[in-house]
């Protein structure tokens, strides 16, 4: 039936997805004070970085005859690399995340959105390349970047769990992985190894709803994912919630354990905390203590 | 199948409850459903096993309400009946139901045919067939089958008196083979016992009785100063107390308990006896005495004027001399009639003030004109005069020429003097009485002699008038009639100077006979003979005084003797001179309970019914499981959401609709003034009706200071009808009969100041009356209530001027029949008012046909619902139906407030006068 109606509708109706997003995420980001960032090596860029010496090879054009003035030595001026970086988002778009656990909880989905794209607005303001791993979204930078970044983030996927897929991704490229971290964890390891052996440096934020947390449930109850391929039943929950949780903490150590193994950071996020500290977090983490 | 006091009607049912234990089993075995949850973090669960597969049980209290629930659906299904009727032997026999008609049988009749009625269905059940008898009436009867006598069943009514003798009931018999059921009162005869035995020759006999208390109340064999009452306990009771009530009129005419008596019967006692002590003229009021809540012959006493004591006067016109009071005339009056009667002494002038029953003068022959009018007067009223001559009388010139009015005939100068000294001949022995006489029946003594008299003129109605006379045929005492009373003469003196008869024991019966004095003997056996008594009231079975129209009357020797029975129906008869009641129970008759041989088996219907406990049992499984819903939503934590909760409590509280509906309609009737409706069980009338009142609400709200209330419409056995001042009340051939419940109401209401207004909707075919169906139902429903005397309005009535000057009150008939409370007959026309001043107060009841409901009744928009007469002539005539409206509410309201002298300039300045 999408067919048949018209081409502006769809559009709109399509646009209207990530329309909000992106006006939440700019309002987020505008807390949020950007800057760009130095590189604290020599490179090319704007800032001055250090006086060094002039070497063999060094054209007479480089020696900053000022500072040479002041000494017997000749100088070159060294600028600090400020090079915009390419950073790749993942952002786990399946059913695990289609999930709150509370009317005024937002879904796991949504906040991961929101983050990622407020992170994105930030980094895109101060210069850098966004793109999406997984998609055909090659890092570039502008606002219109943003605005396919945020499309594609509204894409919602229909498979209960997903794995991170970063086969795309430059070298020396940043890679943020947001998910939830609840499907295989094979899969999930084996891929943040490839990323990291690429070079790639990372963060990894699970974003986590408080029931699946803290696993208030009670009586007999069965499980269901929310794409429904899993299902667990159980006479007495009140019994499993200590297991649960010995499980889940299982999780959290096995990913700090691989982020600890990649270079990477490891971020928990829950749902009913405010978005704006994850966002400053990771804008740091991404750009680099100033 | 009976287990204690329970009966059940299906008890293979029972058998369910033996699946119980297994349905426990199962229900524990399984848990509750489990609750669906989405949850992503699944994936952690999976592989986790359940430690203890077994902690998850449906809690035991929850299995007990549902088993309990499930129980109570299976004992309700079984048919549970509390109290069961006992039912009897079934049997292919045709079956004779002898009733006991009796008066013993009256206070719990509704009970005795609802046991016939059953008795009825069950022998139509197994297809016998039936017939039936009282021994009270014995007719001849015949087999029929059950249903039959069924339809017949509320017909049949109990009668005053009971069998005596079983020869007129066993002539009756039906022939052949037949099994009895004898629906006995409980009272000994030995009637019974013969006709036991007759009955059991022709098959199987069995006896129902019933065990509601049954008292009797008859007057004490001996009987001293004041009055003494038996009272007969003829059941086997505990410890009881009864109020044995005096009732009669009270100076007002309205019947009033003048006494009461609490008793104690205890248990066990047959017997005991109660004392009325009255003052007199409490005492010559009361009309019967009765046992208060039993509702039957037996336990009604007549009072008669044994019980009355009659005021007489003595009037002598010579002072007595001290000493020589043999010679006074009073003297042997005084002893005559002292016993029985109050008797006054003095002068005319002081008697006739407090006017007393009888005049006794005795030789009085001159009056003052004064004294002879009040006399004149006070005999036209309805007293009697008894003269007696003597010296004075026969020296005076009275009544010599032209009778005297108040001497009943003309008197010959002087005297006669008989067996004297001086004349010829022996003194004179009286005559045997006429037939017609008022003494006729009396034993004349041998030794009466007669010696002196005064002599009456030969007259043409002399010998109407003649009384007692002597042998030779002479008048000895003569009567007219004056007016409502009696002038008689005795043509003797009232002392022993002219005969003997004042010394006799014939004296005082004569006295007796005149209505002078109370017999302190109990009806000679002599004197009835010949006498006829005229019954005035009877008693029916339930205890009610009935008028006697057109009875024939008994002889005075049957009365006395006769048992009562068809020929001699209990209550009151007037004979010559007194009033004698026949009660139902004789002085001196001991009422044993009747007693049965051991082999007849005996039933009972008392007065338990049976209660189908089904229903209640089916309510209490619905609120387990209510509960259960509870419990389990509570059980999953779904309680813990509001909204859930609201939902179950909302659903489980039964909100008590009606009480808060009657609630609203009294605070709706009592804010502002409410016109009310009858409901007469038609829907059309009654919404008739209901629009009607609308629509003179509404005229009412627009023309008057009334804003009355939209109306109400009124149950008379559930609403409250003391909110309303005005009720319409429309009349159907086919309404019920409001319970009693429902008079009392309706009655205490009237007495209050209420006004019905009754519409037999049908003055255009028939006149007030009993001629059209509606007018006999209106008879039947109003039977019961407080009407008094009506009358058609006269012209005057208040109704025609209370707001707008009617002189109509039409309604959607032009009648001219309404009919209200008939006007006091002193109410006269005073000087300059156009109008009397006839009631003080609201006539209870307006009576009409003219359909008002009809003419008023207006839809939501205030349009006529009915058209009313043709035209312009016939808004017209509604229009006058309003304002008879308006005028009605307006009369209920404000009394006769328009009859006051304030309106009268007004009043007559609109009359045009």
């Amino acid at each position: 039936m999408s067919e048949a109606r018209p081409l502006r509708s769809r559009a709109e109706a399509t646009t209207a997805n990530f329309a909000a997003l992106l006006v939440r995420a700019e309002q987020l980001a505008a807390a949020v004070i950007p800057g760009g960032h130095g590189r604290r090596r020599a490179g090319s860029g704007d800032d001055f970085w250090q006086y060094r010496p002039v070497q063999l090879g060094d054209t007479l054009r480089m020696v900053d005859w000022r500072r040479s003035a002041r000494s017997d030595a000749q100088f070159v001026r060294q600028k600090e690399w400020q090079i915009s970086q390419s950073v790749f988002f993942w952002v786990d778009r399946a059913r695990s995340m289609q999930f709150s656990s509370a009317p005024n909880l937002p879904e796991k989905i949504d906040r991961a959105q929101l983050l990622s794209l407020a992170v994105a607005i930030l980094l895109s303001r101060g210069g850098e390349q966004i793109g999406l791993s997984g998609e055909n979204l090659p890092p570039r930078a502008g606002a219109k970047q943003l605005q396919r970044f945020a499309e594609f983030l509204t894409d919602l996927k229909t498979e209960d769990y997903a794995a991170p897929q970063f086969e795309t991704i430059k070298k020396n490229a940043f890679c943020v992985c947001v998910s939830d971290f609840l499907g295989d964890i094979e899969k999930i390891e084996k891929t943040l190894l490839e990323a990291a052996t690429k070079g790639a440096r990372g963060v990894c934020v699970q974003i986590l709803d408080p029931a699946e947390e803290s696993f208030p449930f009670r009586g007999r109850s069965v499980f269901d994912s929310v794409g429904g391929t899993m299902r667990h039943e159980t006479l007495q929950a009140a019994d499993l919630s200590a297991r649960y949780l010995e499980r889940l903490a299982a999780r959290k150590a096995r990913l700090k354990q691989i982020c600890r193994q990649t270079g990477w950071t490891f971020y928990s996020h829950h749902t009913n905390t405010p978005a704006q500290s994850a966002v400053m977090w990771l804008h740091t983490m991404i750009e680099g203590p100033k | 199948m009976n287990i204690g006091p329970l009966f059940f009607t299906a008890p293979y049912l029972l058998l369910g409850l033996l699946a119980l234990p297994i349905l426990w089993v199962l229900l524990r075995a399984v848990p509750p459903a489990p609750i669906r949850r989405l949850f992503p973090a699944v994936s952690l669960l999976i592989g986790l096993k359940d430690n203890d597969s077994s902690s998850d049980r449906t809690p035991w209290w929850l299995l007990l309400l549902r088993t309990l629930a499930v129980a109570a659906v299976i004992i309700g299904l079984a048919g549970p009946v509390f109290n069961p009727n006992s039912k009897t032997k079934e049997s292919r026999e045709r079956l004779l139901v002898v009733l006991d008609a009796s008066w013993a049988s009256a206070h719990d009749w509704q009970s005795r045919q609802g046991f016939l009625a059953r008795v009825l269905k069950e022998a139509a059940a197994e297809s016998r067939t039936v017939a039936l008898m009282k021994t009270t009436r014995p007719e001849d009867t015949v087999f029929q089958p059950a249903q039959v006598w069924e339809r017949r069943l509320a017909g049949l009514q109990p009668e005053a008196w009971e069998m005596t003798t079983s020869g007129a009931f066993e002539a009756k018999l039906p022939q052949g083979r037949f099994d009895t059921l004898w629906v006995s009162d409980g009272v000994a005869r030995e009637s019974r016992s013969d006709l036991l035995a007759l009955l059991e020759t022709r098959g199987v006999v069995t006896v129902a009785e019933g065990s509601a208390p049954l008292y009797a109340l008859s007057f004490s064999p001996q009987k001293m100063n004041g009055i003494q009452l038996t009272v007969h306990n003829l059941k086997k009771t505990g410890a009881r107390d009864l109020v044995v009530q005096a009732i009669g009129p009270d100076p007002a005419g309205v019947e009033r308990i003048l006494d009461e008596i609490n008793i104690r019967l205890d248990a066990g006692v047959q017997e005991t006896n109660v004392e009325f002590d009255l003052p007199l003229e409490l005492q010559a009021r009361v009309n019967r005495f009765s046992i208060k809540g039993q509702a039957q012959a037996g336990a009604v006493v007549l009072a008669d004027d044994s019980l009355r004591q009659r005021n007489i006067a003595l009037v002598d016109a010579r002072k007595n001399r001290e000493g020589l009071e043999l010679l006074s005339p009073l003297h042997y009056l005084n002893k005559a009639l002292v016993t029985s009667s109050n008797l006054s002494f003095g002068s005319l002038d002081d008697i006739l003030l407090a006017p007393p029953d009888v005049v006794i003068m005795a030789d009085v022959a001159e009056l003052t004109d004064a004294n002879e009018t009040a006399l004149i007067e006070w005999v036209t009223a309805g007293g009697l005069l008894v003269r007696f001559a003597g010296p004075r009388l026969a020296a005076s010139e009275v009544s010599r020429a032209t009778e005297h009015p108040l001497l009943p005939v003309r008197l010959r100068a002087g005297g006669r003097i008989v067996g004297g000294a001086m004349s010829w001949g022996e003194p004179k022995s009286l005559a045997p009485f006429d037939p017609d006489s008022p003494f006729f029946g009396l034993s004349i003594a041998e030794d009466l002699k007669v010696t002196a008299q005064v002599v009456a003129q030969p007259d043409p109605q002399l010998a109407d008038r003649v009384i007692a006379q002597l042998s030779d045929g002479t008048p000895l005492v003569t009567r007219k009639a004056l007016g409502q009373g009696e002038v008689v003469l005795f043509h003797i003196s009232a002392n022993a100077e002219w005969s003997n008869l004042p010394l006799s024991g014939l004296f005082v019966r004569m006295l007796e006979r005149l209505s002078v004095a109370r017999s302190t003997t109990s009806l000679d056996q002599e004197e009835m003979v010949g006498t006829l008594w005229k019954p005035l009231k009877t008693l029916d079975a339930f205890g009610q005084l009935q008028d006697a129209q057109n009875l024939s009357s008994v002889t005075g020797d049957a009365l006395l003797n006769n048992q009562v029975g068809p020929d001699l129906i209990p209550g009151l008869y007037e004979g010559p001179g007194r009033r004698v009641a026949k009660n139902v129970i004789d002085t001196d008759r001991r009422l044993e309970r009747a007693s049965w041989p051991p082999q007849i088996e005996k039933t009972s219907f008392d007065g338990q019914t049976e209660q189908a406990l089904g229903g209640p049992l089916f309510g209490f499984a619905l609120l387990l499981l209510a509960l259960d819903i509870l419990a389990t939503l509570f059980l999953s934590g779904r309680l813990r959401q509001p909204i859930v909760t609201l939902i179950a409590l909302a659903l489980l509280a039964t909100a008590d609709t009606t009480e808060a509906q009657e609630t609203a309609k009294s605070i709706s009737a009592t804010r502002e003034i409410a016109l009310a409706h009858v409901l007469t069980g038609n829907r059309g009338i009654d919404d008739m009706a209901l629009a009607g009142l609308a629509g003179l609400s509404n005229t009412l709200f627009f023309r008057t200071s009334i804003e009355p209330e939209p109306p109400h419409s009124v149950d008379l056995e559930r609403d409250e009808i003391a909110f309303y001042p005005l009720l319409y009340w429309p009349i159907t051939p086919d309404q019920n009969t409001p319970s009693q419940a429902a008079y009392l109401k309706l009655n205490s209401y009237l007495r209050a100041g209420g006004m019905i207004l009754f519409d037999t909707r049908d003055s255009n075919v028939a006149k007030f009356g009993a001629a059209s169906p509606s007018g006999q139902a209106l008879r039947r429903l109003a039977a019961q209530l407080d009407i008094p005397e009506l009358e058609p309005v006269p012209e005057d009535h208040v109704l025609t001027r209370a707001f707008y000057l009617l002189q109509d009150f039409p309604g959607r008939h032009m009648g001219h029949d309404v009919w209200v409370e008939a006007s006091t007959v002193e109410a006269v026309q005073a000087e300059g008012m156009p109008f009397r001043n006839l009631n003080d107060g609201v006539s209870p009841v307006v009576i009409g046909g003219n359909d008002w409901a009809a003419a008023w009744a207006v839809d939501r928009r205030g349009a006529p619902l009915v058209p009313v007469g043709r035209g312009l002539a016939g808004e017209r005539q509604r229009e006058m139906a309003f304002r008879f409206g308006v005028n009605l509410v307006m009369h209920v309201l404000t009394g006769n407030y328009k009859s006051d002298q304030v309106h009268v300039p007004a009043l007559l300045e609109r009359l045009g006068q």
